[in-house]
């Protein structure tokens, strides 16, 4: 039961998205962030997520994967929905007027606009987690980061306890199934009671497994040692990132994009839409 | 003294401490070892839980240092901390839980893990990596993750994680214990490949006879001490003296000697399966004769 959660949402594929530098994606990624933001109105947010469904067209995932990956932040999209509905005060007279609550004009463009900006958000972070294996992204993040070791900031030790946990959720999952199998077959009430009343009924699961844990990490380390691990230093990697035109074309594309975003802004109220 | 591994008068103590912190005591656990391991040898080190082996192993390759005596690998002083990465490329470690010694979450870039902390170039990376998958037969598996692999694989993988550095002798720390049958077999046939075809120098700690019997050499070790050190056959010849300090010998030597204690004139150095079976059919076909 605990085996099927998935970590990270990585849907392997060989599509030209799949195969972009993954540096290049978290650069990318970011951009698109900028260009939701920087985006005023309807014109250039429709821009925008017209430029998101090209490129999941392009990589191949589901179009059913983009709900599933709204569905967890549903409650936060209706949340703020709300508040800019109810909160925001306009000049005219309000649309809806229900006892204390106004609705005006300004509130209800507002806050579809504020829907549509997040939804596109998260449409956008999860396409990166969705075509990028988390190896490649530690990898991503290992090398972005790495002008930092200037400044003593740890980044290979940061890069190589990610790729360790990565490493280690599946062995620790498989040990918490046992764990929690040895802990019902003496009696151990792990499924029913309140809230409380169950987390209280998972000590004695998470006592062993941290125990055991920090075993591993003993073992871990001197298997390390064995290996001449002695840290970031003089660390040569099988697999290099490597970027290619492809990447600098997909920037270039994503540049003008924004530019023309920003353009939108400039000229749709000059016009007058 | 030209054996890849050489201990002189080894002593390793640690010191027991009570509630405050005090020093009360000291435990012994290594006692006057000395000992010539030959390049090439494939050594088998047996002994109950406690007796020191595992203590042994770990001063092999500079992860524990002795406080009496010396350890030279390959001529060089296992306290020379200048050298200790010389020392660990040359003795390679495979320890008990194979879940426990991979650190990468893909096989390959495990078993390229070593490598790159020693800096090697990506290409020649590339190229041990893979003559190492091959020759523990895993190279199919190259791009699994390690948890999709069975015990006796992720083993293999732990050990071609060790044989890409090249070492020239490698020390298996109880390799089989967390195996299945079936497991243990895969390990034992690769641990003889690569002594017999590779020519790397194997010392296999282990408490399983069977194992032990493989060998070329057989030490065995009780309360810190060398107790035995033998060819295999005159060693489990020995059984009482296994009996008394808690091993075992293997079952076809264990049914000899029942055999002999119940005035069947059977020899006391059959150490496996098959010429166990050899001699019973003699033994056999002679009393139909009669």
């Amino acid at each position: 039961m605990l085996k099927d959660i998935t970590i990270g949402q990585f849907f392997p594929g060989n599509s030209i998205v799949h195969r972009l530098d993954s540096r290049f994606k978290i650069i990318l990624d970011i951009l698109y962030v900028v260009m939701l933001f920087v985006a005023g109105n309807f014109y250039s947010l429709a821009v925008a997520g017209v430029f998101m469904l090209i490129i999941y067209m392009l990589s191949n995932i589901s179009f059913r994967l983009i709900f599933k990956s709204l569905r967890p932040i549903f409650p936060i999209i209706l949340f703020t929905c709300l508040l800019n509905l109810f909160f925001i005060k306009g000049e005219g007279e309000p649309v809806i007027s229900f006892g204390f609550i106004n609705i005006y004009m300004e509130g209800l463009t507002t806050s579809l606009f504020m829907t549509i900006r997040i939804v596109f958000l998260i449409i956008g972070m999860s396409l990166l987690t969705y075509t990028t294996s988390p190896i490649a992204l530690t990898d991503a993040i290992e090398s972005l980061f790495s002008p930092l070791k200037k400044i003593h900031f740890p980044v290979h030790e940061l890069a190589m306890m990610m790729t360790i946990a990565l490493r280690f959720i599946p062995t620790l999952i498989e040990e918490t199934d046992k764990i929690m199998a040895a802990q019902k077959a003496r009696g151990a009430n792990l499924d029913t009671g309140g809230l409380i009343k169950k987390a209280k009924a998972l000590v004695p699961v998470l006592i062993p497994l941290f125990v055991s844990a920090f075993k591993r990490a003993n073992e871990l380390a001197l298997a390390m040692e064995c290996r001449c691990y002695r840290g970031g230093e003089g660390r040569t990697r099988i697999k290099q990132l490597k970027s290619g035109v492809k990447d600098y074309i997909a920037l270039v594309i994503f540049a003008v994009v924004l530019a023309g975003v920003i353009l939108l802004n400039i000229y749709i109220p000059i016009l007058g839409l | 003294m030209e054996g890849i591994i050489n201990t002189e008068n080894l002593i390793f103590e640690y010191s027991i401490y009570d509630e405050n912190g005090d020093e009360t005591g000291k435990n012994r656990v290594l006692e006057n070892i000395t000992l010539d391991i030959k390049e090439g040898g494939f050594v088998a080190v047996l002994g109950h839980n406690g007796s020191g082996k595992s203590t042994l192993a770990k001063h092999f390759n500079g992860i524990l240092l002795p406080t009496e005596g010396k350890v030279l690998i390959d001529g060089i002083d296992s306290t020379d901390e200048s050298r200790i990465y010389d020392i660990r490329q040359t003795v390679g470690m495979v320890f008990q839980n194979p879940d426990n010694q991979i650190v990468a979450t893909i096989v390959e870039e495990d078993v390229a893990f070593a490598l790159e902390n020693l800096g090697v170039e990506p290409k020649e990376i590339r190229r041990r990596v893979d003559e190492a998958l091959k020759i523990v037969d895993m190279y199919h598996y190259r791009e699994h993750a390690p948890h999709q692999l069975s015990g006796g694989q992720k083993q293999r993988i732990a050990i071609a994680g060790i044989i890409a550095m090249r070492p020239r002798c490698i020390v298996m720390d109880e390799p089989t214990a967390m195996l299945d049958p079936k497991g243990r077999k895969e390990i034992m046939a690769t641990i003889k490949a690569l002594n017999k075809e590779h020519g790397i120098t194997v010392i296999l700690i282990t408490h399983y006879m069977e194992e032990a019997a493989q060998a070329d050499r057989v030490i065995v070790i009780d309360k810190g001490k060398i107790l035995l050190d033998d060819v295999p056959k005159k060693i489990f010849s020995e059984v009482e003296l296994l009996k008394s300090v808690g091993l075992d010998v293997p079952q076809a030597t264990e049914l000899m000697y029942d055999l002999r204690k119940s005035g069947v004139d059977a020899p006391s150095d059959i150490i496996d399966v098959d010429e166990c079976a050899e001699f019973l059919f003699r033994l056999l076909s002679d009393k139909e004769q009669k």
